[in-house]
């Protein structure tokens, strides 16, 4: 990859920083944390992609990156789909 | 040159590399479900006890926070320009990357223990003197803020460490090219230590920040 | 470069076993030391069977009767049960299976077995400084607030030992996927390796939150303050949580290898190819997967959501489905073959029905309501002995037989070893089905007293108890003796397929003395003649 590929990367990393930064203070309330959370995830893509270098790996790669987040992904919802149904059952 | 170092099971220098790759990737995702339970520890909570947390996030140092994700994310960027110079032969560009990615992770470091002193400083120490005694989810809030960004700190310093291996080495024109698997491992590690702060800032510094 | 000899003669010295990087010399470090693990479990095992024969509590004292089981719980999980197939006959195996040198990382294999040596020694450690009481689980906040006993080091053994799992279970996917002889593609892998590659992948993603969970519990103890503690506003049903998010797949490790080795061993002794292959192989894949999906059924009596409690509950229904898949393709195996009923093949019938007996009681368990009443009972303890013991440990004695003289180089004695195997799967019942009846009547696990009612059959599991040990002990003895005295073995004794049969007994140092090339499908047996 260019070196231009990498600073063109960490511009978009550094606009995520900024905009995650300036709408902390929009007063966005509830829906903060899930667009702060979209942004970080965006953010990690740039740099899985670019300066960890899977866009020049194999798929198999591929496979293992999103392997750990899809597992993760399983805790969160199983586990909080107790938390999230504890009030219904009056 | 290559014979030395290609390993005696395998047929040819790109397939260890790939393998010393997949294995790597597989240890990440391996950490990352290590900080995955402190993490939904964390989601569990701030369901919970929405106002608690709201307390406790209002208390962060917003601007070690802040130098901290930009240090970082810029440090990920000289360790991708090394890993490439690394790829490409070049030993002085390589090693001169590696070394301000270094000096990056260390200036994070600083930042760290400046924000720490002001924390102790502030009573946001869970136990006997927390400023916030009377609530006890900010003391969970606070609980988690110390064990995520120590760990993450831990694993920081460890990248330090594997960097400054790289760096000796590079230095005398060794770990490039054909070589530079470990380079390029060391880049993917730091890589990982980059998107854990990435959730790490937005979840400890702001999402409390107004509400 | 021409290897004088076979891997066991490739040096004598300790030096060349302690730091040695070949995976069959590691293969058999470990096999040396979860046997030791082995016997101290079942010592403890032993005393509660013991304590159990009547009814009041006057072999032990309550408190040492919990540290009783927590040593057999946590020394036979994690420092026996999980290293025994993948690590021991896994190491020896995998690569001999991928026609490969080695494993991909080699030295990373040995510093496994080093961190498993030291967790163990920590676990070691804790027990014989004063033990720990809060059995295998350790739930918050007894584990964290109230436990007077060596937990700390308890768990820093474990966690140490997770790591050994973890870079094991990175070695077997990366070895798989990358070492594969020319001509071995995917679906010509023998079916063992399709197990292992499943259990790797719970090994490398469900320890971490384990290590998570442990060190979150131990800062906890330590500091007097966390997450778990309800009096601080923690929730000890987190820890469960994140506990069981390990421990249930963590079940599956201690079974899927199990089904691995009986599919290669199910094959040989009746000389066909297996019934459905993909089947069998994506079997493994999806209880790998959907065991991450399930781990709620240990809580439904917890103060867990009735709804993600139903949810859980309509999930692990869901596992029976593969489970179901490779025992009926198994038995459809096994029609119209030649079957012949060697030591293997007699542990790998019995296996059979014991699994099936596990399993469909685990239906039960799965079950909402019937689970509020069998909950921590006896019916639970004898449900996942029957998948356990009746499970792993069986099929590790078929595996182990089955691939001894390939170990060794030596034969162990046919007779014995049958004998051996129907006093394993008698005894087995004799001690695990008393206590089905013994839960479903109400008795609660983890007491060392007991209404006089309940005796019959805890006298009758115990008697159980010790034919189970004659089962062990006589394998112990002749698998010992042959090592030295047996008839030599020839490459391929079985005539079996696979590249492991394909390089002389014992393999020697570098496993093949040409790259084998694979052109068959797996178990390509010829064809039978009626």
């Amino acid at each position: 990859m260019k070196a231009l590929t990498y600073v063109g990367a960490w511009g978009a990393l550094m606009a995520g920083f900024f905009l995650t930064l300036g709408l902390a203070h929009a007063r966005l309330g509830a829906f903060y944390l899930p667009v702060a959370m979209v942004i970080a995830a965006a953010q990690m893509m740039v740099v899985m992609w670019y300066f960890m270098h899977l866009r020049v790996s194999s798929r198999l790669t591929w496979l293992f990156a999103a392997g750990g987040i899809y597992w993760l992904g399983i805790l969160f919802v199983l586990g909080l789909a107790d938390y999230l149904s504890r009030g219904w059952l009056k | 040159m290559s014979e030395g170092i290609l390993k005696e099971q395998f047929d040819s220098l790109e397939q260890q590399h790939d393998a010393s790759r997949l294995g790597l990737w597989l240890f990440l995702a391996t950490e990352f479900l290590f900080f995955g339970g402190l993490f939904m520890g964390f989601a569990v909570y701030h369901l919970v006890y929405p106002l608690g947390f709201a307390a406790a996030g209002k208390l962060t140092n917003l601007w070690c926070g802040s130098i901290n994700a930009a240090l970082l994310l810029t440090s990920g960027l000289t360790m991708a320009l090394g890993v490439n110079a690394a790829q490409r032969s070049r030993a002085p560009a390589a090693s001169r990357w590696v070394a301000l990615t270094m000096l990056l992770g260390a200036a994070f470091l600083a930042v760290k223990g400046v924000e720490y002193a002001d924390d102790i400083h502030k009573h946001l120490v869970p136990g006997a003197h927390f400023a916030l005694a009377n609530q006890p989810p900010a003391q969970i809030y606070f609980w988690l803020y110390w064990t995520m960004t120590g760990l993450h700190a831990v694993h920081l310093l460890i990248g330090l460490g594997l960097l400054a291996a790289v760096w000796l080495k590079v230095r005398r024109g060794r770990w490039i090219g054909a070589e530079g698997a470990a380079t390029e491992l060391t880049g993917l590690y730091w890589g990982f230590v980059d998107v854990i702060w990435i959730f790490l800032y937005p979840l400890l510094y702001l999402i409390d920040r107004h509400t | 470069m021409n290897d004088e000899g076979n891997y066991l003669e490739a040096g004598h010295d300790l030096k060349s076993w302690l730091l040695t990087t070949d995976h069959k010399r590691i293969g058999l470090l470990y096999l040396g030391s979860i046997l030791i693990f082995f016997v101290l479990a079942a010592f403890a095992a032993a005393m509660m069977r013991l304590e159990l024969l009547t009814p009041q509590g006057d072999l032990l004292l309550s408190a040492d009767y919990n540290k009783m089981f927590t040593m057999h719980g946590v020394l036979m999980v994690w420092f026996f049960l999980i290293p025994s197939i993948p690590s021991v006959l896994g190491n020896f195996i995998v690569p001999l299976m991928l026609g490969a040198k080695d494993l991909a990382f080699p030295k990373l294999n040995l510093l496994s077995w080093y961190l498993f040596i030291i967790g163990g020694i920590l676990a070691l450690y804790a027990i014989v400084v004063g033990g720990v009481d809060t059995g295998w689980t350790f739930y918050t906040p007894y584990s964290t607030t109230y436990s007077n006993t060596h937990v700390l080091t308890m768990a820093a053994g474990i966690f140490i030992a997770g790591f050994s799992s973890i870079l094991t279970g990175l070695n077997f996917i990366v070895s798989i996927h990358k070492l594969r002889a020319p001509g071995l593609t995917w679906f010509r892998l023998p079916l063992f390796l399709w197990s292992i590659y499943s259990t790797s992948l719970i090994l490398v993603l469900a320890t971490p939150v384990l290590a998570m969970t442990l060190t979150l519990m131990a800062i906890e103890r330590v500091w007097g303050i966390g997450i778990f503690n309800p009096a601080l506003g923690g929730d000890p049903v987190l820890f469960q949580h994140l506990f069981w998010f390990y421990s249930h797949p963590a079940v599956y490790i201690m079974i899927l290898p199990g089904m691995g080795v009986t599919s290669e061993i199910i094959t040989c002794f009746s000389r066909k190819a297996i019934f459905g292959y993909a089947f069998v192989a994506f079997s493994s894949v999806a209880i790998a997967v959907l065991g991450f999906l399930v781990w709620g059924h240990h809580m439904f009596v917890s103060s867990m959501s009735a709804y993600a409690g139903t949810v859980f509950s309509l999930l692990s229904f869901l596992v029976a489905v593969p489970s179901a898949i490779k025992v009926f393709n198994w038995t459809a195996t096994l029609y119209r073959g030649s079957i012949s009923f060697e030591t293997p093949m007699l542990y790998i019938i019995g296996f059979m029905a014991l699994f099936s007996v596990g399993g469909l009681t685990g239906i039960f368990l799965a079950s909402l309501a019937v689970d509020v009443h069998l909950h921590d009972t006896y019916f639970v303890i004898a449900h996942f002995h029957y998948i356990m013991v009746g499970g792993m440990v069986t099929t590790f004695m078929a595996g182990l037989h089955f691939w001894w003289p390939k170990i060794t180089g030596r034969m162990y004695p046919e007779k014995l070893g049958q004998l051996a195997a129907v006093i394993l799967f008698v005894g087995f019942n004799l001690t695990f089905f008393p206590q089905y009846i013994l839960g479903y009547l109400g008795m609660p696990r983890r007491y060392h007293a007991y209404p006089p009612e309940f005796q019959v059959y805890n006298v009758l599991s115990t008697a159980g108890a010790s034919i189970l040990a004659i089962g062990y002990l006589l394998p112990a003895v002749y698998l010992f003796w042959s090592w030295r005295h047996g008839k030599v073995a020839t490459p391929n004794p079985w005539g079996a397929t696979g590249l492991e049969w394909k390089t002389t007994s014992p393999p020697p140092k570098h496993n093949f003395a040409e790259t084998p090339v694979v052109s068959e499908p797996a178990y390509h047996y010829p064809p039978l003649t009626d």
